[in-house]
């Protein structure tokens, strides 16, 4: 810490506690855009702690420790200046928002400033209004002072910390989610004495957060991961066989339970893990940038729409069983009639010329000139589910999707996990590596690109199918390109090419944003935050496969017994 | 691909015929012709540009002439894809060795066996690494951490590994220190020496020359001399242009 400090202060020759001050003035900023975007009085609406704290208070106290956290670092050795750079950088930080109040009552901005309104005032004084305007300024000091403080602790009690705080934040978010199916168990007691219906309650806020320390305490002086590090692979293996039939029961089990909003969000989940995986073997395993993804999604919808609707434009009203196989059958033609033209293309250039594709897809979907088959911009309606149960049965609902898609998804990894290994597989990784080469080598690129792109398009069509199901109707608008980039996004973000990489970034992406519809468009913001964050930070995605950590984690290798000392230099 | 070509004598295993190449709208190659008897060493030299690289890739099928044509093994390869030239027989080591640097050594090596089966795969490992016993101590080492002259061996191991017939080497000593270029020709010869047909392609004409046995001098697009290797190291005009002398 002291090493990482003093380097800091090399770096910055100029007076020592300027680094310090720029901390706290970019905190204002940032405090005071959350305030003037709406962010603040949006997400004031929302408890975390009910009755005592929102989560717009929660932004702007996040908005503190950061920069009191940042600010420690670029204090002067010492611990007092540390805290104290702390200090400064948050008061700094709440004297913005000091300003914006003081201006704000005294001269009505609302003309230019839509959200700097009286309420965001109150918010910001806690009700005190102009009397209160020194409020945000204090609060400031005194969060990004302790943020500082706890900054500089041994790790033994810093991570503690933040542990039980992150997990306030993540079970207040996540409460109401919670407290739904807990109530209608025998849980009931527990729910009501945690949760209120909006977030924690302050009892509850208490006890998650010393429960929270206790465990990681816990967990610190046993050693868990250490241990099972150090067991033999055998008895790893047996605490294994647990580990994934918890795990079974979690994803099979639990949604049961869940409301149907929950089901619905975690059906869509699913679906996109399936199109993940499809995608993975295309980018993950043959390095095809393939960014017209959504076209064969279409296809699958529209097919399935088309064999089983019994509305005006149906054809066949076949069950959704029998729609189902066709839907990846024919968007797999469709992979392979729109693969040969453009498989020549390499890299950067596929990318934009299968974006391309998937414009056309999507325009032609919506046009006049196929609206007499496909609906047009009002689509196809009346998709029946595919399990036709009464109302009242467990798999009425969004359920019974999210078991298909869950088992469409398990099927996709099988084959990709299989395929991986195989020589198909091989000779992807081989293409991807180095085109010229894999020829070279013996590998028919035009036959081995084009499977790897076919498969892809069948489990989008797979995927669309189903979608169509979801929705119980297909219309124009679902055929956006934002599907593309979402299934793009989340293999990057779990980790290319890695399986769990792909359940994790679903349920990064999609889930996590849709559990946030109240917060309206500004998830967006946050969705976009997260992956700038995440490429800059993590580029080998959450999860990561063996070969690209690999790739990014070169020092760890180079530093291996055996390497050579010059390895890395030419001979 | 049709019978065989001319009643040439039998161990000749490639025979380029008036061969013509473009690259865009650059004529590469303009008519060459070149012969290789089997078991021999064969070298191309000339300067940079002169389209060695381009001649290898037209043997190995990543170039197609539009005119001319190119017998390997007694049938007419001049339209055949590149991909099925290795099964036929012809193991291609490219310019600036290209490994795949984010594997490890053995999954390269086993890429390059891509078109053997499992059985036949391991046995030509052994093979490889016999003739190449630093690799072995790297086997779980990732390419791209391996030193210039271990690239250079694992490129050869892997084109190695299909079994080529007829192995093309693409500047083998590009970029490698003076003792390790040594080494390199070493093991061309000893490779060689087991029976393996060689066309090298090099910058380095004196060392080519040392290990080859016949050589083409190639020059903007044309071949503008050929003999024995020793006569061309001996030829004055040679001497002047590619051998440094004055």
């Amino acid at each position: 810490m002291t090493d990482a400090r003093s380097a800091v202060m090399v770096a910055t020759t100029r007076h020592p506690w300027g680094g310090v001050v720029r901390v706290g003035l970019l905190g204002g900023v940032v405090a005071v855009y959350l305030c003037l975007v709406g962010i603040v009085p949006t997400f004031a609406e929302r408890p975390l702690i009910s009755g005592a704290i929102s989560l717009g208070h929660t932004a702007l106290a996040m908005a503190a420790v950061f920069s009191g956290y940042l600010a420690a670092r670029r204090a002067p050795a010492g611990n007092v200046q540390a805290v104290a750079a702390g200090a400064l950088a948050g008061a700094i930080a709440g004297s913005a928002l000091a300003l914006l109040v003081v201006v704000g009552e005294v001269v009505d901005v609302r003309a230019v400033m839509l959200q700097a309104s009286p309420a965001l005032y109150d918010l910001l004084t806690l009700g005190m209004g102009l009397a209160g305007f020194w409020i945000p300024a204090v609060a400031g000091a005194v969060l990004a002072g302790a943020a500082a403080a706890v900054s500089i602790l041994p790790s033994s009690y810093r991570l503690p910390l933040s542990w039980g705080l992150v997990a306030v934040v993540v079970l207040g978010l996540f409460a109401g989610l919670l407290r739904t199916p807990m109530l209608t168990g025998a849980l009931s007691g527990v729910a009501r004495f945690l949760f209120a219906s909006d977030g924690l309650t302050p009892v509850g806020a208490v006890i998650t957060f010393v429960v929270a320390i206790g465990t990681n305490v816990l967990q610190r002086r046993v050693l868990v991961r250490q241990r099972i590090a150090e067991m033999p692979a055998t008895r790893r293996r047996a605490l294994l066989a647990p580990a994934i039939v918890a795990g079974l029961l979690i994803v099979l089990v639990l949604p049961l339970s869940l409301g149907g909003f929950f089901a619905q969000v975690i059906a869509l989940v699913a679906l996109y893990v399936l199109m993940g995986f499809g995608l993975n073997i295309t980018l993950g395993l043959a390095g095809l940038l393939d960014l017209g993804f959504v076209a064969f999604f279409a296809v699958g919808a529209y097919t399935v729409g088309l064999l089983t609707s019994p509305g005006e434009f149906g054809i066949a009203q076949w069950p959704f069983w029998a729609a189902i196989p066709f839907a990846a059958l024919i968007a797999m033609a469709f992979g392979a009639f729109l693969g040969l033209p453009i498989l020549g293309i390499r890299g950067d250039y596929l990318a934009i010329a299968t974006l391309g594709f998937g414009e056309i897809i999507r325009i032609l979907a919506g046009s006049d000139l196929l609206k007499q088959w496909l609906g047009g911009p009002r689509g196809i309606l009346n998709i029946p589910k595919p399990i036709d149960v009464p109302p009242d049965h467990f798999l009425a609902g969004p359920h019974q999707i999210y078991y298909i898609a869950l088992a469409c998804a398990a099927l996709v990894a099988f084959v990709a996990w299989r395929l991986r290994d195989s020589r198909l597989g091989r000779a992807w990784i081989a293409i991807r590596e180095d085109e010229d080469v894999a020829q070279a080598l013996g590998i028919d690129l035009v036959q081995t690109k084009l499977l790897a792109y076919m498969l892809g398009a069948a489990f989008a069509g797979l995927g669309g199918g189903i979608f169509s199901a979801l929705v119980g109707s297909i219309v124009s608008s679902s055929i956006q390109l934002f599907v593309s980039i979402n299934v793009v996004a989340i293999i990057i973000v779990g980790g290319m090419g890695s399986i769990p990489g792909v359940v994790v970034g679903a349920a990064f992406l999609i889930g996590v944003p849709e559990l946030f519809r109240e917060l309206s468009s500004y998830r967006f913001l946050f969705y976009g935050i997260a992956l700038i964050a995440m490429m800059r930070y993590r580029p080998e995605g959450l999860l990561p496969s063996r070969i690209v950590r690999r790739e990014l984690h070169v020092p760890d290798e180079v530093a291996a017994p055996g390497a050579p000392v010059n390895g890395s230099a030419a001979g | 691909m049709t019978g065989d070509a001319n009643g040439t004598g039998g161990d000749v295993i490639l025979r380029l015929e008036d061969v013509n190449t473009y690259y865009g709208r650059i004529h590469a190659l303009q008519g060459i012709d070149l012969e290789v008897q089997r078991g021999e060493i064969v070298t191309l030299i000339g300067a940079n540009g002169a389209g060695k690289t381009t001649a290898l890739k037209t043997v190995s099928g990543l170039l197609h002439p539009p005119m001319g044509k190119i017998i390997f093994d007694g049938a007419d390869v001049t339209h055949v894809a590149a991909h099925e030239l290795v099964r036929a027989g012809i193991g291609h080591v490219p310019e600036g060795r290209r490994i795949f640097a984010r594997l490890t050594v053995l999954e390269n090596l086993h890429m390059g066996g891509f078109t053997r089966s499992v059985a036949e795969r391991s046995e030509d490992l052994e093979r490889a690494l016999t003739l190449f016993p630093r690799l072995r101590e790297r086997l779980s080492q990732k390419g791209g951490s391996l030193s210039g002259g271990e690239q250079q061996m694992l490129a050869i191991g892997r084109a190695l590994m299909s079994r080529p017939r007829l192995l093309l080497l693409d500047e083998p000593s590009l970029g490698l220190s003076p003792i390790l270029v040594q080494q390199i020709f070493e093991l061309i010869k000893e490779i060689n020496s087991q029976g393996m047909t060689i066309l090298l392609v090099e910058q380095n004409a004196l060392q080519a020359l040392n290990v080859a046995h016949r050589g083409y001098v190639l020059q903007t697009g044309k071949i503008i001399l050929s003999d024995t290797a020793s006569g061309l190291a001996a030829n004055a005009d040679v001497r002047r242009a590619y051998l440094g002398e004055i």
